[in-house]
């Protein structure tokens, strides 16, 4: 199928302009728990994109069909279903990865993620543009997941997908690892500072300060005397 | 009894769901500007989990382990494959339960909560609960000690960050930074303070 300037637009916005976790706040609690390596990070990412795409979808097909009053549980059924396909697939191809990620692949289920891109959007529209908004999502929850463990496995253990990169010091090479960067705490510093980051690229995301400082007393057209 | 006030502080402070493992944050983040809201969401949390953790305990044991069927006569039946399917079920039912019965018999409560009940549907501190158990194989009474002990250190969690929150409001951040970004980082440095907790045995 060809892709209009209208779905390459649903497909790119979420990348950065509408980035569902620095923007919507949405998905963050497997955001900071699986990015200590690049490499569940990735599977997460595939997992989650994977996911949120053919709930999308899938919702969008029915959506016609469902009174509202049932909705949340008709959505929750269709993307559980994709959540256990997704599960089971991880242990029997990558069971090593699937013990890492633990309870987080389940919790795809209840990730803001999924259904906030059901209420929001697969629910007002076609299946091929849901679809399209799910893999979006998807990609701009993976790009901020990718980056956040790209710099913790990097600069915590000098590696990167388990090769080595940075030699370390204890190896006879010149690289101190810094451990604090494999604390689950400094997920929160990074997402921060990208927030920062983005936020300075895109002042019109910048949120409106509760109070303002007041100029102090004395001072004159920014001249203080 | 020693072995369950251990489950209790662990639960509450070495393993605590919002700072230690990241669940439920988008609530967390989101609904921590005022400290009143922050509480009674809290309570909130508390309740659900208090009840959901134990009864998806006695469906798992009973009806989805391996051989768990036996009682029923059915043999070499392992259905923990659903489990997934069947913890999201209970849960959403309980709180839709526990909005009925609250509406019904304590309404100055149901106010209080307003639209925090229907929220924690959704919350992934309370599947993480149950899947939690699951995992790490708690039997009944272990299983109520621990959905008391992580929903109240989820809501421990939240009323600290709120009251951070409520003074952060009157200070000078960067424009970039401010709202989320600002907080992110406060939760940041609030793990690590949690993190005092992790060398702990108990």
């Amino acid at each position: 199928m060809e892709l209009t300037q209208e779905n390459k637009k649903v497909l790119v916005e979420p990348l950065v302009e509408n980035n569902p976790i620095t923007l919507q706040v949405l998905g963050i609690c497997s955001a900071l728990a699986v990015t200590s390596q690049l490499s569940t990070a990735l599977i997460m990412s595939l997992a989650l994109t994977t996911v949120t795409a053919f709930s999308s979808a899938g919702i969008a097909f029915i959506r016609n069909h469902v009174p509202s009053s049932i909705r949340i549980i008709a959505q929750m059924v269709i993307i559980a279903s994709l959540v256990i396909v997704v599960d089971q697939l991880l242990k029997a191809f990558a069971y090593d990865v699937s013990k890492q990620l633990s309870v987080f692949v389940g919790l795809i289920i209840t990730n803001c993620i999924v259904m906030g891109r059901a209420e929001a959007y697969a629910m007002k529209n076609p299946p091929w543009e849901s679809f399209l908004d799910g893999i979006g999502n998807g990609l701009g929850y993976s790009l901020i997941l990718v980056g956040v463990a790209v710099v913790r496995e990097l600069l915590g253990s000098g590696k990167l997908l388990g090769i080595e990169m940075l030699p370390l010091v204890k190896d006879g090479g010149w690289y101190v690892p810094n451990g604090l960067l494999l604390l689950p705490p400094s997920a929160f510093f990074l997402i921060g500072l990208i927030i920062w980051g983005i936020r300075t690229w895109k002042p019109k995301q910048v949120e409106k300060a509760d109070f303002e400082i007041q100029p102090a007393h004395g001072v004159v057209h920014g001249e203080a005397h | 009894m020693e072995a369950y006030i251990n489950l209790f502080i662990k639960s509450v402070f070495i393993e605590n769901m919002a700072l230690s493992f990241f669940l439920g944050m988008c609530t967390f983040i989101a609904v921590s500007k005022k400290i009143e809201t922050a509480v009674g969401l809290g309570i909130a949390v508390i309740i659900v989990q208090t009840l959901t953790v134990p009864a998806n305990n006695l469906i798992y044991t009973y009806l989805l382990k391996e051989n768990a069927l036996t009682w029923a006569g059915v043999q070499d039946v392992d259905l923990s494959f659903i489990a997934l399917m069947a913890c999201i079920g209970v849960i959403a039912a309980i709180v839709q339960i526990l909005e009925m019965v609250l509406d019904r018999f304590f309404p100055a409560l149901y106010n209080a909560l307003g639209i925090f009940l229907p929220l924690i549907t959704v919350n992934c501190a309370i599947l993480a609960g149950s899947l939690f158990m699951i995992e790490r194989d708690y039997n009944f009474a272990e299983s109520v000690v621990y959905g008391v002990g992580s929903g109240f250190g989820w809501a421990l969690a939240i009323t600290a960050m709120a009251g951070v929150r409520e003074k952060l409001k009157y200070s000078d951040v960067p424009p970039g930074l401010r709202g989320l970004g600002i907080t992110f980082i406060t939760a940041g440095l609030m793990a690590l303070g949690f993190m005092a907790f992790s060398g702990i045995q108990l």
